[in-house]
């Protein structure tokens, strides 16, 4: 009878205390500046119903059973932007044949994009003969709404194409022709009917709707209402994507929010920021943007620092695959954004593969990479003293 | 309004679990009117014995003999701090219908119904026919003899409620398929020797063509034509033999092999022939006086993938679980003359994809860890109550930060 009491006690007090505590027996989630995952704050209801949509479709796995291929390069979304960060070589993609403005000669061989894996029984693309390539490792895809909300106006400011300031400095935007589906921003600024392309690493790309389409089809070997012709055969193909899962997929990346920079009150990363400026890097990698009006009311007239102009510059030989898109020529690349750099290593395995094609394996490497004109900058960078270098990249990695 | 969530929240966790408890506690057997063919719990039966060691019931003179298993549990996970709240999982409801024909000649067969009606499988229906205790024909639906889980796998055995990760995402228990072949038994002193042949319908290209984007022998049990005919056209062979001696435990060796892919259709070529294999060893043992428990099994898998398909399908695999089980407590507990209070851990590791990144020589991660720490309550052998704390940590294929999912789980599995 005291034994049945006992018992009963125990196996009471256990069951009361792990009800009330479970919440405590689990692992904790990791700060919210440490994850690139998440959406903007100040979503509508209704708008994030729709992020949790595109999320999901973002992750989605496509097979042979749901039009995967036959060609492809990855099989998800998330397979090249792991945790909504920069991608790994695993994934990174070939373009092929275009070499100035006249356009890319070799899309009827395949072209632009080598898809280099196949379903079992084909064989996978080779790049024809003749046609110079450039590897591109796949970008982080966090903060792309605040980019694509600010104005065609404000990106030609920063642009400076025959170096008025003398600063070594010009910055182009890619005047790029746009696909028939895209709805052009109200206020969009043309050049002989061409468009200013901002995503991309040619900023081939005018809008997240054209990215998102071309990933789709070139990527995954995906045919949607907007890009219906198949990559291996040619052919038009009924949508493999419902229209409205490539609208989900548009706004989760539009609603995903921008990095957010640590810790800011550290001594060494302030005067890391101030020698970022003082060597000029700032003039490319922008720090502090502004938002247009947006149908997102949450993105609409925000300030937000993403580190980049949007423009194309001259990166210099060592940069020059021989490679285009657009309107740029092959040596000019478009200036990436720096928010989120020191959480790269969280979705590339442990590592950094950064620069267009993942070639530099630190920080301090992708900056030696840089000529052209940022020449300048790399040069005084080089002369600072150790513990300012190491400020520097201190600074780099809390954005 | 914040702290009074809080407060309902937690008062609502409490009665679920305490209503777990007093069920469990409130059981009556009713199954007296029948006759109760109880589990053979000697120490001279092998894993490949499990499909016919189970509780029965055989009404009056009736030919059959039925009987089956419930699984059921409550559980709260959360995944790096993310979580969804509680859930009830009714895991399993299993029925067994077997019948001995004639001399020599007996029937099985397992109805399976998971996660409520989601999947119904048959998971065994075959005939067995003895010619001699070393040569017994099996044929119809058969659980293919790879480790030791697969065969033995009926929930109240097992004192942790989740089944082994290695056990069902290496090797694909539940497996079974269509096919026959042979096994028998040879006893000598104080050794049982036993070995098992079957020629099956084996898998199909789902297992490198699944939306979970990795390579998984457990997606090629999704086509429901695997039991009417062989993707590859060709059959899977699954051979298993196994020791046991009375005084220090079994020690299982297993291999299965087979075409998975459709490498030709209507006479054409489509594709070279692609196999998939698996070896697998599985122990028991007692020790410490036969007061600790030992069970384990490590998988080995290979996979003929395309060079030119994706990496993210790996062409072999690893994993393997250690469960260490002890009874703390045996005496009568609440009028139950043999019930047990048993704690225990598991350990479990799976690596989906052994290899190197072509791009960077770099290892290929996929892989996860567990460890399991339990607590059971055993009023009879044949039902269990458990508590189970589960840590995991997932490494994505590139190795990124590992994602630590913590879960709770309360649950029960009974014969009946």
């Amino acid at each position: 009878m005291k034994f049945k009491f006992i018992y009963s006690f125990v196996i009471f007090f256990i069951v009361l205390i792990v009800s009330f505590s479970c919440e405590k027996f689990v692992p904790a989630s990791p700060s919210d500046e440490d994850l690139l995952e998440g959406p903007i704050s100040g979503l509508s209801t209704q708008e994030i119903n729709q992020f949790l949509r595109g999320d999901e479709a973002f992750n989605e796995v496509f097979t042979t059973q749901n039009g995967l291929g036959p060609l492809f390069v990855a099989s998800s979304c998330g397979a090249c932007h792991s945790g909504d960060g920069k991608g790994h070589l695993l994934t990174t993609l070939t373009r092929f044949g275009q070499v100035d403005s006249t356009g890319n000669h070799f899309i009827g061989l395949g072209g632009p994009q080598l898809q280099n894996r196949a379903l079992p029984g084909y064989i996978p693309e080779q790049i024809p003969a003749g046609a110079s390539s450039s590897k591109f490792t796949p970008p982080a895809v966090t903060g792309l709404g605040y980019l694509s909300a600010v104005s065609d106006e404000s990106i030609l400011s920063y642009s400076d194409p025959y170096d008025l300031d003398g600063d070594g400095i010009s910055g182009v935007p890619n005047w790029i022709e746009i696909p028939s589906y895209i709805i052009p921003l109200p206020n969009a600024i043309t050049n002989r009917d061409r468009y200013i392309g901002r995503f991309g690493k040619k900023a081939a790309a005018y809008n997240l709707l054209h990215q998102t389409v071309n990933a789709y089809n070139q990527d995954m070997g995906i045919t949607s209402i907007f890009h219906p012709f198949d990559v291996y055969s040619g052919l038009e193909f009924d949508p493999e994507v419902p229209t409205q899962t490539i609208h989900d997929v548009v706004f989760y990346m539009q609603t995903l929010k921008a990095p957010i920079p640590r810790q800011q009150n550290d001594a060494e990363q302030i005067r890391g920021k101030e020698i970022f400026n003082q060597i000029n890097c700032s003039s490319c990698h922008l720090p502090t943007l502004k938002t247009d009006y947006s149908p997102i009311q949450a993105l609409s007239l925000k300030e937000f620092h993403p580190y980049t102009d949007l423009l194309l510059h001259d990166m210099g030989p060592d940069l020059d695959d021989g490679y285009t898109e657009g309107n740029a020529k092959t040596a000019e690349w478009r200036t990436p954004a720096l928010w989120g750099l020191g959480l790269s290593p969280n979705s590339q395995g442990g590592q950094y593969f950064l620069m267009h094609d993942g070639r530099a394996r630190s920080i301090e490497e992708a900056i030696l990479w840089h000529g052209g004109e940022a020449s300048n900058s790399k040069n005084l960078y080089q002369n600072l003293l150790q513990q300012d270098k190491e400020a520097l990249i201190k600074f780099l990695k809390s954005l | 309004m914040k702290i009074f969530t809080y407060i309902f929240k937690r008062i609502f966790c409490f009665l679920l679990l305490t209503y777990f408890k007093l069920e469990a506690n409130t059981q009556s057997d009713s199954i007296q009117f029948f006759q109760k063919i109880k589990e053979d719990t000697s120490r001279s039966k092998l894993n490949m014995d499990a499909v016919y060691n189970r509780p029965f019931l055989s009404v009056g003179k009736l030919p059959i003999a039925i009987g089956g298993y419930v699984e059921a549990n409550t559980e709260y996970a959360a995944k790096d701090g993310v979580s969804n709240g509680f859930s009830f999982q009714a895991r399993r409801l299993t029925l067994f219908f077997s019948s001995t024909i004639a001399k020599k000649l007996k029937f099985f067969s397992e109805l399976e119904f998971e996660d409520g009606v989601k999947e119904i499988n048959i998971e065994f229906a075959a005939m067995d026919i003895e010619f001699h205790p070393l040569l017994n024909l099996r044929a119809g639906i058969l659980m293919n003899p790879i480790g030791g889980f697969n065969q033995n796998h009926d929930g109240p055995r097992w004192d942790f409620i989740d089944r082994p990760i290695s056990a069902t995402q290496i090797i694909p228990s539940t497996l079974s398929n269509v096919g026959f072949g042979f096994h028998g038994k040879y006893y000598f002193n104080r050794w049982i020797f036993g070995y098992e042949a079957y020629l099956t319908n084996g898998f199909d290209d789902q297992i490198i063509s699944n939306s979970l984007n990795r390579t998984s022998l457990a997606e090629g049990k999704h086509n429901p034509e695997r039991f009417i005919k062989s993707n590859s056209g060709l059959p899977m062979f699954t051979g298993k033999i196994a020791v046991r001696n009375r005084k220090i435990g079994e020690l299982g060796l297993s291999y299965m092999t087979g075409v998975y892919n459709r490498w030709k259709q209507d006479g054409l070529i489509l594709d070279s022939k692609r196999s998939a294999s698996i070896f697998a060893l599985d122990f028991n043992t007692s020790l410490f006086n036969q007061r600790i428990d030992f069970v384990g099994e490590i998988a080995k898998v290979w996979v003929d993938v395309p060079d030119t398909y994706s990496q993210t399908f790996g062409a072999e695999q690893f994993g393997g679980f250690v469960d260490i089980l002890g009874a703390i407590y045996r005496k009568p507990i609440l009028g139950w003359d043999k019930a047990k209070i048993l704690i225990g851990l598991r350990l479990e590791y799976a690596d989906f994809n052994q290899g190197i990144f072509k791009e960077t020589d770099g290892n290929i991660s996929d892989h996860i860890w567990a460890m399991v720490p339990t607590i059971s309550f055993r009023p009879v052998g044949t039902t269990v109550i458990r508590f189970n704390y589960r840590y995991h940590q997932e490494i994505d294929l590139l190795g990124n930060p590992p994602a630590r999912t913590g879960i709770i789980q309360v649950g029960f599995s009974s014969y009946f």
